[in-house]
């Protein structure tokens, strides 16, 4: 840490000495909104703080809000390197962080024994086999060992058990990771790290308190339309304010599943697709399954919003 | 700044939301770099960094809404140069920043009452919010008739205002606006869209009055001891029996995502633990890539037997609304059972199995429990002995070592016979009897509760108030 710094990084309290990736909250919005991708102000400022602060960030929120696309857009606008780890149900140590290449270890031992000084020494063999040729190295050892800027996305992370939660924990606050035969590797640059959950499970709270947290809920109805606009070639103001309208109504029901952006955005192209520039109620009636999908919802959405029709 | 942080955090941890340490340290960094005069921004920077479970929003919003509410740009500044009181300053530069027009009752002569509505009509209309706000402030000081110093919430006030306001003919007027002007018709989709589009905008109108009735109630009174009438507790600590219409829906919503977590959460902890046998044919194929040494043995994944579930309850009117939310979990998680089957009862008994068996939604079952099932014999009034006698007669053997039965209510038994020893059968028959109470545990066995008559027979008696209390139950079920 240089003895110069600014006052306000001394208060920080942080140790690295780097450059700030973004300006402001505004900045993160426009970088964002250059790559299409539409951030509220509270998105905009976590992943600012994110920046500032050196800290991972947790995104939660219904299914289809964008919590996976943030992710890639950072890495997209900063013109990083996306590292992706989907987690799964039985994820481990080996998938997740780093394994030795046992088969290359035995190979290696196997040819050593051809020779005539078979006997070499053990401790030589050991050192070697034990090297960084012989590791193989998985998405967050990759992420640590990456010399170009990286963002790092741990994909539903809800989805691991609570114990292999631990192993992300001396990633996610000191950006290192340590492996008995090496020791500790810490990270040449400090990758930009997020974290997505569907909230299947309560997480651990060593985990929650490590990270930002921020909840990505469905849009409000002008920042929708915008998104429409914004992602869905070839539809106008007029439609894209429409279909902003409907799914709006629709996800005012009680519904099981309530449409979430990305199916917005399928209902819009499906939309633009079938040449309409207005929505009529037999359009809605047809079209409904790409919004909702469950018969019951269907059911129910046609009966509130075309009711007196049918 | 730093005492109005702490202060914030000691009101967050009031109402529930665990704050740690670390957590108020981050904030405190959060806010040296972020820019203070930005309220939006340093709203979602004390989000980002102490509250992390979507739930306690709500509850974080009306702190925040309470504490950073008339801090001003130049009280910020303020603020966080010297240590003054907080509130003060802020409550000093609130008023002097909206003009000449004071607040309270003196303002309520300024604009006559169709003026008032005509301006909030063209306010909602396009979408204004400056005027939207400032028609709030009329409205209040015309109709909430504010009183100085009364410890209050407010909720009164807002009452006050809102039925003065008369929503639903704003509402209504909204709509047909929308409608004429576009030519809708009846019925037609444009015209729902119309409709909601009006409830949306009335709903700005409503927290707009709100969030100008908590302001003046913080100038008034200060953010520390408003705050204090206005918290409420997080959903899953509220009492189920005395919830209000408006607290029974945050339970409803708060009941889908519990469930589904404690479904994942069972059947993962019934797959963990204990292995399978040897899959050999697996060991076989894997040890393959060593060389034929069967380095990791696989095993096949374990199927312990699921446990069947019986729920009795009380559906009588003082334990309905705790007997609702119970069942409608029980039934959530139903794929975690073998099977479950329901007996409602009041002073007669009824089984409600059938009610669950086709529905696809639980809330509709439950629904048609309260208005089809046979359960009144009488008088409608809980006898809960009858009930037991009942369900010993016709269903007691059906249950057998694998059944875990629950009984579901205050025990109060309008002092009838209690028939204690119905359980006592089914102690020995089932593999469990337990009881929830949604009562106090202080309140048992005064009056006509008889709990204690019960309690020597279930292997467990549980207070279960809250859906916390009846989460952490449920999940030793399974």
């Amino acid at each position: 840490m240089t003895k110069d710094t600014t006052a306000p990084e001394d208060l920080l309290g942080l140790d690295h000495d780097r450059e700030a990736r973004f300006d402001s909250p505004a900045a993160v919005a426009d970088a964002l909104a250059a790559h299409r991708y539409l951030a509220d102000e509270s998105i905009a400022s976590v992943v600012y703080l994110a920046d500032r602060l050196i800290k991972p960030v947790l995104v939660e929120g219904p299914a289809g809000t964008g919590k996976t696309q943030l992710g890639k857009t950072v890495a997209e606008a900063l013109g990083a390197r996306l590292i992706r780890l989907q987690c799964y149900e039985g994820l481990d140590e080996s998938k997740a962080l780093y394994e030795w290449n046992y088969r290359k270890q035995l190979l290696r031992i196997q040819a050593g024994r051809g020779t005539d000084d078979a006997q070499v020494d053990w401790h030589e063999l050991e050192g070697d086999i034990f090297s960084d040729e012989f590791l193989l190295t998985r998405p967050l050892l990759e992420a640590i060992r990456s010399t170009e800027p990286t963002v790092l996305l741990i994909d539903e992370v809800d989805r691991v058990e609570v114990e292999t939660e631990a192993l992300l924990l001396e990633i996610l606050s000191e950006y290192q990771v340590s492996i008995p035969e090496l020791g500790t590797l810490t990270a040449t640059q400090l990758p930009m790290v997020f974290l997505t959950s569907n909230n299947t499970r309560e997480l651990s709270e060593a985990l929650k308190r490590r990270c930002l947290y921020l909840h990505i809920g469905y849009p409000d109805i002008e920042r929708e339309r915008a998104i429409v606009l914004s992602r869905v070639p070839g539809v106008s103001t007029a439609l894209a304010t429409r279909i902003a309208e409907v799914v709006r109504s629709l996800r005012e029901l009680d519904l099981r599943k309530a449409p979430s952006v990305s199916e917005t955005l399928d209902w819009a192209r499906t939309l633009v697709v079938l040449g309409r520039t207005e929505i009529g109620d037999e359009d809605v009636a047809d079209t409904l399954h790409v919004l909702l999908k469950y018969q019951s919802d269907i059911d129910k959405a046609a009966k509130e919003l075309l009711g007196a029709r049918r | 700044m730093l005492e109005l942080l702490s202060d914030f955090v000691g009101e967050l941890r009031a109402a529930g939301i665990p704050v740690s340490t670390t957590e108020h340290l981050d904030a405190a960094r959060a806010l040296v770099a972020v820019d203070l005069l930005d309220r939006q921004v340093v709203k979602a920077c004390l989000a980002a960094t102490m509250v992390k479970d979507d739930a306690h929003y709500p509850a974080f919003d009306t702190a925040f809404e309470i504490y950073f509410s008339t801090v001003s740009r130049a009280a910020a500044l303020e603020a966080m140069g010297e240590d003054d009181d907080a509130a003060d300053a802020a409550a000093a530069e609130g008023t002097g920043g909206r003009g000449p027009r004071g607040q309270g009752g003196g303002a309520s002569s300024e604009v006559d009452a169709e003026a008032l509505a005509a301006m909030l009509l063209k306010a909602l209309m396009d979408r204004d919010h400056a005027s939207l706000a400032e028609g709030a402030r009329l409205a209040v000081s015309r109709y909430a008739g504010i009183e100085p110093g009364r410890p209050v919430g407010g909720t009164y006030y807002l009452y006050r205002t809102l039925r003065n306001l008369d929503l639903d003919a704003l509402h209504a007027k909204l709509r047909e606006m929308a409608v004429t002007e576009g030519g809708l018709a009846p019925g037609s989709l444009a015209e729902r869209l119309a409709h909601d589009a009006a409830s949306g905008r009335v709903e700005k109108l409503k927290r707009a009055v709100e969030a100008e009735i908590r302001r003046r109630l913080v100038e008034d009174r200060g953010a520390v001891a408003l705050a204090r009438s206005v918290r409420k507790p997080l959903p899953e600590d509220l009492d189920v029996m005395h919830a209000t219409r408006d607290e029974l829906a945050a339970l409803h919503r708060a009941l889908v995502p519990l469930s589904r977590k404690m479904a994942v959460r069972l059947a993962r902890k019934r797959r963990k633990g204990h292995r399978g046998a040897l899959d050999l044919r697996r060991t076989v194929r894997h040890s393959m890539s060593t060389g034929g040494v069967p380095i990791t043995p696989i095993f096949k994944p374990p199927r312990p037997a699921k446990p069947e579930i019986f729920v009795i309850a009380d559906v009588s009117g003082s334990v309905a609304s705790f007997a609702r939310f119970t069942l409608l979990l029980v039934h959530a998680i139903s794929s975690q059972f073998r099977k479950v089957r329901t007996f409602v009862f009041v002073d007669g008994l009824d089984e409600a199995t059938r009610f669950f068996e086709n529905a696809k939604d639980p809330t509709e079952a439950v629904n048609r429990i309260n208005t089809e099932a046979d359960v009144i014999w009488i008088d409608g009034h809980s006898d809960y002995g009858r009930a037991l006698t009942l369900f010993d007669e016709r269903y007691a053997q059906d249950v057998t070592r694998r059944t875990s039965v629950l009984v579901l209510g205050d025990a109060r038994n309008n002092y009838h016979a209690s028939q204690a020893w119905v359980l006592e059968d089914l102690r020995h028959r089932a593999r469990a009897v337990y009881w929830l109470n949604p009562e106090p545990q202080g309140y048992w066995n005064s009056g006509d509760s008889i709990i204690s008559a019960y309690a020597p027979f279930c292997d467990r008696v549980v207070e279960c108030r809250t859906l916390r209390q009846l989460e952490a139950f449920v999940g030793t079920l399974a």
